[in-house]
C-alpha cells in the first residue's frame, strides 16, 4: 500500500488514489488525419515496463486532480511525482 | 490407563491458584490461568489431538506457538461462534473454552481415515491431484468420504456475532516482537522521543529470554531472565511508547504499511466476552520499522518423526520452565546443535528424568553442553534417531551410529524407552515479514539459514531473526544497528558483562538416515499435509525441478501452517537430491497474512447494512409507503415497481405501463446523474465529448447526447439542458454518473486544461420528479398554474424556471416513455412534498405511480437503448443505427476517428434490430442466442437478446436484439433455441410504437 505524495494535498494512502495508465500519451490534435495504425497506436499500445515507469494517477478521494508519477514498477519505489503539464523530474 | 498430572509445583508465569475448568473433546478438563489450551492438555497427560490429512495417523502437540502442525482445533460449538483451524498452542486458557479435534472422524482415538495409513504406499505425493484427474464419476464416490474424513474443521454455519473493529495507527518506529532485542529497539526509539509501537503476539513481552534461568546465560551477573525481567518493568514509565500484547503482526506491505492483529477478548471468560470488541484490526503507518521477530526451532527428519510425545527442544523447555508442565516422565533428546542442552539442564533442575541425549555431531566443547555432562547426562554422540514406536504415544526410539559421511548408520543398534523426544534441528529466523515487505534474502552456509539482506524500505531486522543466535551477539548486534539506525547514541547497553555459551560445532542432516532401505521409512515433512522426504524425491524425479512446483505438487507447505516448520528441510532435501547448493536455489516468497486472520478481523465494521453505502431518492419513503419493490441500481434503491394487494410482478409493470399511455405516469427520476456544467468554454466542451453538435443550441432548450469512448463504443448518453449562455446541466445514467464525471474530469485536467469549464456533481441536490402520459399536461398545470404550457410556448425539448409554493425549480419536457412528459428537478429537501402535490394533483386522472421496470418496457415500445442493457462496451452508434446523431460537419469529438476504422466499418458487426416472436404470447428470454440455422452443426450464433417485454399497449411479445448485419435482415426469420423448444422470431425495425412521434405532442 503505498503512500503518496499528492503535489496538491500531500502524503496520502493509496487507498485514497486510482490508477490511470501511461503518462504522456497526448491525444492527437487532428486524428482524423491518422491512418488507422497511427490510430491504433495511441489508442491502444502502451508500455508495460520493468523500472520507472511515467503514470498517471488522480486523487478519487481528495481533490480529485490528475497528476504524473514516477514509479519503479520493480519495487513499487516512487521516485518522484508532479503536476498535470509539467515535465518529468527524471528521465 | 489412569492419566497422569504432569505439572509440578513452581512456575512464576502459572497462577496454581485459579484453577479454569474447559472441555476437550466433550471431557471436562482443569487447567490454571496462564496456560494455552495445550499446555493445559499435556498437563493432563493428553498428547494425542488430531489425525493427519492424508494418513490420518495419529498427532500430537509439536510446537508452543503460531508454527504448530497438529494441534489444529475446532474452539466452541455454537453455530453462529465456533472458528476452526485454531492453534492449541496459542488458545489462552479461559473458564467455559470448549475444543475438539479436527481432522479425525468418528474420533481421535478411533479414526476410520487411519486405514489410509496401511494402504500408504498407494497414497503416493499428489495422490489428490491425481485422484482430481480421474473422471468425474469416480470422484462422486469418493468425495464424501474423503471430505467428512479429511475435515479441515467446520465453518458457522450461523453470522457471527462478534464485534471486529478497524483503526488507524501512525507512529515513528514500529517494533515486531517483544523479546530481548526488541524491548532493547522499543526503548531506545522511546527515549530518543519518537513515538514508538512495541506489539508482540504473546500476552506479555520478553520472548524466550523470559525464563532463560541457566549459568551459562547471564548478564552482569544475573541469570538472562532476571536482567530482562528488570527491563521490562522499567518499561511502562517511558514515555512515547505503546505496547500492545496478544497482537500478531499479519501483513507487512510496502511503504511501511502494516496490519496487525489484536485479540481483545479471546483471553477473557465466556461471561466476559459478551458485548466486547473481540479483534481489532490495526492499519500501521510506520516511519521506521525494527522486526525482532526472532527465530524458530527446526524439526529433526528422520524415520516415524511424527508420533505424539515427539516436541520441539524448545518447547518442551517452555512447557517445563515457563507452564511448569513436563512433557514426559522419561524424555530423550535427539539434536544437532547445542540448545537441545538448554532444555536438558531445564528439565533436570526440574526434577524431569533424561534418558539420554542422542547428537549427530561428533562433539561440541560449548559451555552449556559441558555443564549438562557435568549433571550427569548421557549423551549418544554422532548417533541418529532410525525409527521410533507407540501408536498413540511414542513408548520408545532406536538409536544408531551415524556413518563418517552421514549418509548411512554402521554397528548395532540401541533401544530406549522413553514416552516423549525432543527434538532440535538448529534454528530458522523468522524472516516471514521481512520478505513480505519485498525484501531480498541472502543465504549463510555455516548453519544453513536464509537472513535479511536488502531491502527498499526504511527497516531493519535485529535479534535472532537476523541470524544472531547467541545471547551476546544478539545484545551487541542489536544495539548497534538500533543505534544507527535510528542515528541515536544510547549508552544504556554498552558495557554490559555477558556469559553467553558459544556453539563452534555445527553439522547439519536434512534427511536422516535409517537401517530401513530409503522409501520403507516415513520421514514426515509436512506435518499437517502429510508429505513426507519420500513425496519430494518422487517429484523430483517425475521430473519437476522447481521449488514452487515441487511445493504445489507434494503440498507441501501449503497447510494452514504454511509450512512454517520444515520449508528449509524440503528445500534443503531438494537441493541435494538434485545437487544444487541451497543458496542458488532461492527461497518461496511468504506471503501474508503471517497466521490466520479471522473473515471478521479482515472485514471489521463493514458488514451487514454498513457492506456497502445504500443511496435513497428523498421520495423513498413515500415509495416503501406504497409497497414499492425496489431494484439496486449501483448503490441506488430504486422503486421497482408497485404491487397493489396480491399483483404479481408481471401484472403490476403490465397495469403501470398502460396506465401511463392511457392518463398519466408519476415516476422518482431523482437518481439519474446530474452534472452542473459552468464556463465560457462550456458548448465547446460538450461539443467535444458528445456525438452531435452543440453551439448553436439556443437557451433554455434541451438536447440528447451520446458520449462515446476514443475507441468509437458508446458510453453514457442523457439529455443535456442549456440553461444560460455559458451554462449547462447534463443528465447522465443512474450507474455512470460517477464514471461520467471522473472522465469529464479527466480530459479537462490532462487534455484540454485550456478550455474554461468547471464541473460540479448535483445529482443529490435536485430531487426530479417525472409526470407522463397524455393527462401530464392537465396535472402540471394545477401544480404550475403560471406557467405557460402551450406547445408554441414551451415545446418537446425545452425547459422553463418555474416557482411552486415560492420554491424554485426547474422544468423540462422531455421524455424516455414517448408520452408527452416534463421532469421537475426541485432542491431534495422538497422532494417528497413535490412528489405529493404532483400525485394529489393527478388523482383525478388516476395517475399511477410505475418503477423502473415499467420505464424500461415503455422505452422499449419506443425502441430507446438503454446504456449498458443494449450496449455492452462493443457498441458505436452506427452498430446502434443511430447513424442521426453522429455530426457531420464537427472536426473531432472523442471517438469519431474510431467509426471509421476497418473494423468500426465492417458491415458483419453486430447491430440494434427489433424482434418479434411469431407467436405474440411468446417473451424471450434476455441473453438468448439468435441463430439463422438450427439443424447443421456447429450452429452459428449471431446474435442475443438485449430487451424483452410483454408489450401491454401492443398486446404483443416486442424484443430488442444485437445480430450480425442486423440492419439488412430486416424481415429475416431467425430462431431462438432454447432448452427445450426453438422460438421462431422475425427480424424488426427497433420502434414499436407510435413511430410517428405523434404522441410526444398530444
Ligand atoms: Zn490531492
Amino acid at each position: 500500500m503505498f503512500l503518496i505524495n499528492c503535489p496538491y494535498c500531500g502524503e496520502r494512502d493509496q487507498s485514497e488514489f486510482s490508477a490511470g495508465g501511461e503518462a504522456h500519451i497526448v491525444r492527437p490534435k487532428q486524428p482524423t488525419e491518422l491512418s488507422d495504425d497511427k490510430w491504433a497506436e495511441f489508442l491502444f499500445m502502451r508500455k508495460n515496463i520493468k523500472g520507472v515507469q511515467l503514470e498517471r494517477w488522480n486523487h478519487t478521494h481528495g481533490c480529485r486532480k490528475w497528476f504524473n508519477m514516477a514509479r519503479d514498477t520493480s519495487n513499487d519505489k516512487i521516485h518522484a511525482v508532479y503536476k498535470m503539464g509539467e515535465k518529468p523530474p527524471i528521465k | 490407563m489412569m492419566s497422569k498430572n504432569l505439572r509440578i509445583a513452581n512456575s512464576n508465569f502459572i497462577d496454581q491458584t485459579s484453577r479454569i475448568s474447559f472441555k476437550f473433546d466433550g471431557k471436562i478438563l482443569y487447567g490454571f490461568k496462564g496456560d494455552t489450551l495445550a499446555s493445559a492438555l499435556i498437563a493432563n497427560d493428553i498428547h494425542l489431538v488430531g489425525r493427519s490429512f492424508k494418513y490420518h495417523r495419529p498427532r500430537g502437540i509439536m510446537t508452543c506457538g503460531s508454527e504448530e502442525p497438529n494441534a489444529i482445533v475446532q474452539v466452541g460449538n455454537d453455530a453462529s461462534m465456533t472458528e476452526p483451524n485454531t492453534r492449541a498452542t496459542e488458545i489462552e486458557l479461559y473458564e467455559g473454552l470448549e475444543a475438539s479435534s479436527q481432522n479425525c472422524w468418528p474420533s481421535v482415538n478411533f479414526d476410520i481415515g487411519s486405514i489410509n495409513n496401511f494402504f500408504s504406499p498407494l497414497i503416493p505425493a499428489a495422490f489428490y491431484y491425481k485422484t482430481f484427474m480421474w473422471p468425474a464419476n469416480f470422484w462422486k464416490l469418493y468425495e464424501y468420504f474423503i471430505r467428512k474424513s479429511a475435515g479441515l474443521g467446520k465453518s458457522p454455519t450461523q453470522p457471527d456475532k462478534d464485534i471486529y473493529d478497524h483503526r488507524y495507527l501512525h507512529c515513528d518506529v514500529l517494533v515486531i516482537g517483544g523479546g530481548i532485542s526488541g524491548i532493547i529497539a522499543a526503548k531506545t526509539a522511546a527515549k530518543n522521543n519518537l513515538n514508538t509501537v512495541l506489539i508482540d503476539d504473546k500476552n506479555n513481552l520478553g520472548g524466550t529470554t523470559l525464563f532463560q534461568q541457566n549459568e551459562c546465560f547471564k548478564i552482569n551477573n544475573s541469570y538472562s531472565n532476571e536482567w530482562l525481567k528488570k527491563e521490562i518493568e522499567t518499561l511502562d514509565s517511558i514515555k512515547n511508547l505503546t505496547i500492545k500484547t496478544r497482537t500478531t503482526l499479519a501483513a507487512y506491505h510496502s511503504y511501511n504499511y502494516l496490519l496487525a492483529r489484536e485479540n481483545l477478548t479471546d483471553h477473557l471468560d465466556l461471561n466476559e466476552k459478551k458485548d466486547k470488541i473481540r479483534q481489532r484490526l490495526w492499519k500501521i503507518r510506520a516511519k521506521k520499522v525494527i522486526i525482532a521477530t526472532g527465530a524458530m526451532e527446526r524439526p529433526l527428519i528422520f524415520n516415524n518423526n511424527d508420533r505424539p510425545g515427539i516436541i520441539l527442544s524448545s518447547s518442551i523447555k517452555k512447557y517445563i520452565d515457563y507452564y511448569g508442565v513436563k512433557c514426559g516422565q522419561k524424555i530423550s533428546l535427539f539434536t544437532n546443535n547445542d540448545s537441545a542442552y538448554e532444555t536438558a539442564i531445564s528439565l533436570s533442575n526440574s526434577g524431569v528424568s533424561i534418558n539420554s541425549v542422542i547428537d549427530i555431531r561428533d562433539k561440541s566443547n560449548s559451555l552449556i553442553v559441558k555443564q549438562a555432562e557435568k549433571l550427569g547426562i548421557k549423551i549418544h554422540w554422532k548417533h541418529t534417531v532410525v525409527n521410533t514406536n507407540g501408536y498413540k504415544k511414542i513408548n520408545s526410539i532406536e538409536i544408531m551410529k551415524l556413518s563418517d559421511d552421514g549418509t548411512a548408520v554402521v554397528g548395532k543398534k540401541i533401544k530406549d524407552e522413553c514416552d516423549c523426544l525432543g527434538i532440535s534441528g538448529g534454528w530458522t529466523p523468522r524472516v516471514h515479514l521481512f520478505t513480505q515487505s519485498g525484501g531480498k534474502l541472502k543465504f549463510r552456509d555455516v548453519d544453513n539459514v536464509f537472513l535479511p539482506d536488502k531491502s527498499e524500505l526504511d527497516q531493519i531486522s535485529i535479534g535472532s531473526c537476523n541470524g544472531d543466535l547467541e545471547l551476546d551477539e544478539v545484545i551487541k548486534n542489536s544495539v548497534n544497528s538500533i543505534n544507527k539506525f535510528l542515528n541515536v547514541n544510547n549508552n544504556d547497553y554498552k558495557n554490559l558483562e555477558i556469559i553467553s555459551s558459544k556453539e563452534i560445532d555445527k553439522k547439519n542432516i536434512w534427511l536422516l538416515p535409517s537401517d530401513k532401505p530409503f522409501g520403507k521409512t516415513k520421514p514426515f515433512l509436512d506435518f499437517q499435509n502429510d508429505s513426507t522426504a519420500n513425496d519430494i524425491k518422487l517429484a523430483l524425479r517425475e521430473g519437476f525441478k522447481s521449488i514452487e512446483h515441487v511445493k504445489r505438487y507434494t503440498t507441501t507447505g501449503m497447510a494452514t501452517d504454511q509450512g512454517k516448520l520444515s520449508n528449509m528441510h524440503a528445500l534443503g532435501i531438494v537441493a541435494e537430491t538434485a545437487n544444487l547448493k541451497m543458496g542458488e536455489l532461492g527461497t518461496t516468497t511468504f506471503r501474508p497474512p503471517y497466521t490466520p486472520l479471522t473473515f471478521g478481523a479482515i472485514v471489521g465494521r463493514n458488514v451487514g447494512k454498513f457492506f456497502d453505502i445504500t443511496r435513497r431518492t428523498p421520495i423513498h419513503d413515500w415509495h416503501v409507503k406504497c409497497n414499492a419493490e425496489f431494484e439496486n441500481v449501483g448503490q441506488w434503491k430504486r422503486a421497482w415497481y408497485y404491487p397493489i394487494e396480491n399483483e404479481s410482478m408481471h401484472e403490476a409493470v403490465q397495469r403501470e405501463s398502460k396506465a401511463a399511455r392511457d392518463s398519466a405516469g408519476i415516476l422518482d427520476a431523482s437518481t439519474l446523474g446530474k452534472i452542473d456544467i459552468q464556463g465560457s468554454d462550456a458548448s465547446e466542451f460538450l461539443n467535444r465529448i458528445y456525438t452531435n453538435a452543440w453551439s448553436k443550441l439556443e437557451i433554455g432548450k434541451c438536447r440528447y447526447g451520446l458520449m462515446l469512448n476514443e475507441d468509437g463504443m458508446v458510453y453514457d448518453d442523457g439529455v443535456t439542458t442549456r440553461l444560460g449562455e455559458n451554462h449547462y446541466i447534463m443528465t447522465t445514467t443512474t450507474g455512470g454518473a460517477a464514471n461520467v464525471l471522473g472522465k469529464l474530469e479527466d480530459y479537462l485536467q490532462t487534455e484540454w486544461p485550456e478550455l474554461d469549464v468547471y464541473l460540479t456533481s448535483v445529482t443529490d441536490h435536485y430531487a426530479t420528479v417525472s409526470i407522463c402520459g397524455p393527462n401530464s399536461k392537465k396535472i402540471l398545470s394545477k401544480v404550475i398554474p403560471d406557467l405557460n404550457l402551450s406547445d408554441k410556448e414551451f415545446p418537446h425539448m425545452s425547459f422553463k424556471n418555474a416557482l411552486i409554493d415560492n420554491i424554485k425549480c426547474r422544468v423540462m419536457r422531455i421524455s424516455f416513455t414517448g408520452e408527452h412528459s416534463y421532469e421537475i428537478n426541485i432542491q431534495s429537501s422538497y422532494g417528497k412534498s413535490l412528489w405529493e402535490k404532483c400525485f394529489e394533483a393527478g388523482k383525478e386522472f388516476d395517475i399511477t405511480p410505475y418503477g423502473t421496470e415499467t420505464m424500461h418496457l415503455l422505452r422499449a415500445e419506443k425502441g430507446f437503448i438503454i446504456a449498458g442493457q443494449d450496449t455492452d462496451g462493443t457498441m458505436t452508434p452506427v452498430d446502434l443505427q443511430m447513424d442521426w446523431i453522429i455530426s457531420k460537419k464537427k472536426y473531432d469529438f472523442i471517438g469519431k476517428r474510431s467509426l471509421y476504422r476497418s473494423d468500426t466499418i465492417r458491415d458483419d458487426r453486430k447491430q440494434l434490430v427489433g424482434l418479434l416472436t411469431d407467436d405474440p404470447n411468446e417473451v424471450l428470454e434476455e441473453g438468448a442466442q439468435i441463430v439463422l440455422e438450427t439443424k447443421k452443426q456447429p450452429i452459428v450464433m449471431l446474435g442475443h437478446v438485449t430487451s424483452s417485454y410483454f408489450s401491454p399497449n401492443l398486446n404483443k411479445s416486442i424484443a430488442l436484439a444485437v445480430v450480425k448485419n442486423g440492419k439488412k435482415l430486416k424481415g429475416q426469420k431467425m430462431f431462438v433455441p432454447m432448452k427445450n423448444k426453438t422460438i421462431n422470431v422475425t427480424i424488426t425495425d427497433t420502434v414499436f410504437f407510435d413511430k410517428e412521434n405523434k404522441r410526444l405532442n398530444a
